[in-house]
């Protein structure tokens, strides 16, 4: 005898997961299609447990997705502006959505969600960071950094300089020598 | 793991100043657990406790009775124990003197206590959010200077 089926893979794969969840004992919630709420949390070696189970039906658990993102947003950036191979001539926006196949607006959203700040303030603070340690390491004046930096003037470099961390970049240095005397003299 | 909530201590003596600062918290997008004490004897003593859970940021009100912020400061800074606390004063001056000694004792911030509830908003959130930015991507502390 033989008998004919028709199957509902989407219905498939949430009985499965569902059962697969309940036979580990997880409270949870199946928000929709690949996404599951816990509503516990769940010890290291619980949740390997689970990855292995969910393995046998090809079921692959993805860590954090949006984390994922930010963080392929975050390596994009810095290597744009720290690696002096990657020369990039068109728009960072426009850079980050062709690099990362999202469109700009989704990318931005996801960003500040994510990390409470904004792509714009994330570049200006790495660009502000690498300055503060080429000031003290390097011994560069605000000149060359600028330079290094890709900023039009020495004065755009001064203000932002400012503007992000509310004192200027002498003011910046002669503490920082300072608190190294300090430091050495205790 | 990270926890999903930011941490933050203030010590200042005035009630008044305590209060705007808990409620201002209470306002703002990032998740916070703020705790404050009313002396610097009462936020050593409770920081010098082996389980006090340390926190990300730590408000030091200058002028307080019994031990001022910069007698916290120095002790803080020279107890290895306290190396991931960011420090900000959080005080009503803003001399040129009190702003600049007390980053190269090793103050991480600076702020001019603002007179309105709104500022105080605008300023705790930017606090938090670039202290937020220096925890998650590993940036230098030492170099963690802001004042507003």
């Amino acid at each position: 005898m033989k008998i004919y089926l028709k199957f509902d893979f989407q219905t498939i794969c949430k009985k499965v997961l569902e059962d697969t969840l309940l036979a580990h004992d997880i409270k949870h919630k199946v928000v929709g299609f690949g996404e599951v709420d816990l509503l516990e949390k769940l010890s290291p070696e619980k949740l390997n447990l689970l990855k292995e189970t969910l393995n046998t039906y090809h079921i692959e658990m993805v860590e954090n997705q949006k984390s994922i993102l930010v963080q392929k947003i975050k390596d994009t950036i810095i290597d744009m502006v720290f690696n002096e191979d990657t020369v990039v001539n068109v728009k960072t926006s426009a850079y980050l959505a062709d690099t990362l196949g999202h469109s700009y607006g989704y990318l931005s959203n996801l960003f500040s969600e994510v990390t409470y700040t904004s792509i714009e303030n994330f570049i200006i603070l790495q660009k502000i960071e690498y300055a503060k340690q080429l000031i003290i390491n390097d011994n560069l004046s605000l000149t060359e950094i600028a330079f290094n930096l890709n900023y039009s003037s020495v004065a755009h470099l001064s203000t932002q300089f400012k503007n992000t961390t509310g004192i200027t970049p002498s003011a910046f240095q002669r503490i920082i020598t300072k608190r190294r005397e300090l430091n050495q003299q205790q | 793991m990270q926890e999903d909530y930011v941490n933050i201590i203030l010590a200042d003596d005035d009630e008044d100043d305590r209060m705007f600062f808990t409620d201002a918290f209470d306002e703002l997008k990032i998740g916070t657990q703020v705790t404050t004490f009313k002396d610097g004897v009462y936020l050593m003593d409770y920081l010098n406790t082996d389980d006090c859970k340390l926190p990300h940021v730590l408000f030091l009100d200058l002028n307080m009775p019994r031990k001022s912020g910069l007698e916290c400061l120095n002790e803080i800074k020279s107890n290895p124990k306290f190396n991931d606390v960011a420090i900000a004063i959080y005080s009503t001056s803003a001399s040129e003197e009190d702003i600049e000694r007390t980053f190269v004792q090793g103050a991480n911030i600076y702020i001019k206590k603002p007179s309105s509830f709104k500022t105080l908003k605008k300023v705790l959130s930017e606090v938090v959010t670039t202290n937020w930015q220096y925890h998650t991507n590993g940036l230098n502390k030492d170099n963690f200077l802001l004042r507003l």
